[in-house]
């Protein structure tokens, strides 16, 4: 699905990710956890294509396309989601209608026809009851005066409408009550396919109790420094980040 | 008005050379030779405004001033009906400030008068224009020397007009100097909702002054929804004064999609109380377009209801000023006045002058006013795009938003649908 390959990025002259490694395969899950400033959301947001980082060197495939090489837009029509960790009130903007002109232009991307006025309505009923998301809250504007947990909610229900291959949740878990957690965590294992692989970013290990994951890595001074089962999170969780910090520092 | 004229040969941009200099082809004017003679010589004393005056700050008229232009005849009449959409009720067309009686259609409806308002009689012309508290100002001066037509209204007590009135402006000919003076007069209990639309032939050159002046009775309502939409070669100078009385509405509607410098002057006197006077606009700029909206707000009186929404977006080197100005009198107390200024800078060379101002001689009163100028929010867009949004989609999502909340204040489906496609056409550009 994804392969990251020796993958330098700086901002600000400033490089973050310091020769990073990833593969991740259909089917399954993947948690990138780490301390704070480890490179996280950057990782994050140099595979969704925010200009402001500066790749230096390496590669990112992505089902046999430089990922590089592509435009946010045409990332995210390539099947590549991002859940933001502060997801951005747009006023005046609809969500119904936001997610029609996404979900369009994805299909004219592929080739496909327009979606209908009809069948986008019943999809968008059909999805918002994955994450409970009151019908009132899609046809609001884009995260306008949405709570914390509405708003990650609503990042479950985008996910959902545009059926991505790679979704990267990016610190979903920050400012969830453990209801809400449990209801996008929800979402997220309902979504789960053997066609599509999911890349949680996490600072603690609560989310995965909920989203289990295939693989655990730990990600530090930008570099991917271990990798393990689910019970590496549970021994981060008791042992915290100071231990892989004097092993790696 | 008896007048002195004071010589002065050294006076270089003199108005009286201005005027002069206009070629008057078949000139059929409005008003009488006496008020005309008046005018001239009061403009006679007067000079374009420069930048040095307060209320031209920002707005340079040298463009104006030393343009050669002509009164001009001749109507285009192919490319004017697909402008007029609702040809099912009453629409008066004006090619170069002339009436094209025939392209126009006017509807017969009980207590609705409507016509061009050189056929109007001399009392009610003179009853009904140059009622302004300033009648020394330069452009109304200019208006009416050069004014030939316009359109007349009236609506006899209690009748509710149950059509949307049509006038069409259309400039077709190049270096037309157009004045048109309008005059609505909307009677106790009545009601009218009145559409006026500025379009010009492609690259035509010209300089146009409208003057509106509408009185408003006690009970009675006016939507009145202007749409500008000429070229960057087009410069307008526009006004709309209004009289309102007790318990009365108006709502303008001004729709700024194109012209090379628009100045919209609106003067709204509320002389009854428990009336409301709301004023809507948008303005979206590109190239080096140049609109200034000028608005006051005299709340005379109290208990009265005053809302004001501008929006613009502005991309290019395109410039705007806006400059709203909400009076409460003494004693016009329980006044709510509410005015905002918004606006979004697409381009690093575009700017934006806006001044809103509140003057309250009154103590109860709940006023506020806000001016914001801001860029485009990269965040949102990077958001949108990261859902499977082009950037320019992603851009126009963003500026429909901002406007929409202007263009959804307008209650008439016909003209909300009309914006809306004109505005596809305008956001192509910027």
């Amino acid at each position: 699905m994804i392969k990251i390959n020796d993958l330098h990025a700086s901002i600000d002259g400033k490089e973050i990710l310091k020769g990073l490694n990833l593969e991740v395969k259909a089917g399954e899950v993947h948690a990138i956890m780490g301390p704070n400033g480890a490179g996280k959301s950057t990782l994050a947001s140099v595979l969704a294509g925010r200009e402001e980082y500066e790749i230096t060197s390496g590669s990112v495939d992505f089902d046999g396309k430089d990922l590089l090489e592509l435009s946010t837009e045409d990332r995210a029509r390539e099947g590549l989601f991002l859940a933001f960790q502060y997801p951005v009130e747009i006023p005046g903007v609809s969500n119904i209608n936001f997610l029609r002109t996404a979900l369009n232009e994805i299909r004219e991307y592929k080739g496909e026809e327009q979606i209908s006025a009809k069948d986008f309505m019943s999809m968008v009923r059909e999805k918002s009851k994955i994450v409970e998301l009151d019908s009132k809250l899609a046809s609001r504007s884009v995260n306008e005066g949405f709570s914390g947990g509405e708003k990650k909610r609503n990042e479950i229900f985008q996910m959902a409408m545009l059926d991505p291959k790679l979704s990267i949740l990016d610190e979903t878990d920050s400012g969830l009550d453990i209801d809400a957690l449990r209801i996008v965590a929800n979402g997220v294992n309902t979504l789960k396919s053997s066609n599509n692989a999911t890349i949680v970013i996490t600072h603690y290990q609560r989310l995965l109790d909920y989203i289990v994951p295939d693989f655990v890595h730990v990600l530090y001074n930008g570099r991917i420094v271990k990798t393990g089962p689910k019970e590496l999170a549970l021994e981060l969780e008791e042992k915290g980040y100071d231990w892989i910090k004097a092993e790696f520092a | 008005m008896e007048t002195t004229i004071t010589q002065d040969i050294n006076r270089s941009k003199s108005l009286s050379d201005f005027i002069q200099k206009v070629e008057l082809t078949n000139f059929q004017p409005l008003f009488s030779e006496q008020k005309r003679t008046n005018s001239f010589n009061l403009l006679s004393q007067l000079q374009f405004p420069t930048t040095k005056d307060e209320a031209w700050k920002y707005t340079r008229l040298s463009k104006i001033s030393g343009g050669n232009y002509q009164l001009q005849n001749g109507t285009k009449e192919s490319i004017i009906p697909e402008l007029i959409e609702n040809l099912e009720g009453t629409v008066l067309v004006f090619v170069n400030g002339k009436y094209a009686i025939e392209l126009s259609k006017i509807q017969p409806e009980v207590g609705v008068s409507i016509s061009p308002i050189h056929r109007v009689d001399k009392a009610w012309l003179e009853a009904n224009t140059s009622i302004g508290k300033n009648q020394e100002e330069l452009f109304l001066l200019l208006n009416d020397y050069f004014a030939q037509d316009g359109v007349a209204i009236e609506i006899e007590k209690n009748t509710q007009s149950t059509q949307t009135v049509q006038v069409l402006n259309y400039i077709s000919e190049n270096n037309s100097l157009v004045a048109t003076r309008n005059a609505i007069v909307i009677k106790e209990g009545a009601s009218i909702e009145l559409v006026m639309s500025y379009y010009a032939e492609n690259e035509t050159t010209s300089f146009s002054s409208h003057i509106t002046e509408i009185t408003i009775e006690n009970n009675a309502n006016l939507t009145l929804h202007k749409i500008q939409n000429e070229y960057s070669s087009n410069f307008t100078i526009a006004s709309e004064e209004i009289n309102q009385g007790k318990d009365s509405n108006v709502t303008l509607h001004t729709y700024t999609l194109n012209g090379g410098l628009v100045r919209n002057n609106v003067y709204a006197n509320v002389n009854g109380q428990n009336s409301e006077t709301n004023l809507y606009g948008i303005y979206l700029l590109n190239e080096k377009q140049h609109v200034d909206n000028h608005t006051t707000i005299d709340h005379q009186v109290a208990h009265c209801l005053s809302n004001e929404l501008y929006k613009g977006v502005l991309s290019d080197q395109s410039t705007g000023v806006f400059n709203g100005k909400v009076f409460v009198r003494k004693d016009a107390q329980k006044i709510n006045a509410f005015q905002s200024n918004a606006n979004v800078l697409l381009s690093d060379l575009a700017s934006m002058n806006s001044k809103p101002e509140l003057e309250i001689y009154a103590d109860d009163v709940k006023c506020s006013h806000g001016s914001t100028t801001g860029q485009i929010d990269e965040e949102a867009i990077f958001y949108l795009r990261a859902r499977g949004i082009s950037e320019k989609n992603a851009k126009l999502l963003m500026i429909d938003a901002f406007i929409g909340e202007v263009i959804e204040k307008n209650t008439n489906g016909f003209v909300k649908d009309k914006i809306y496609t004109l505005l596809q056409h305008k956001q192509e550009q910027l």
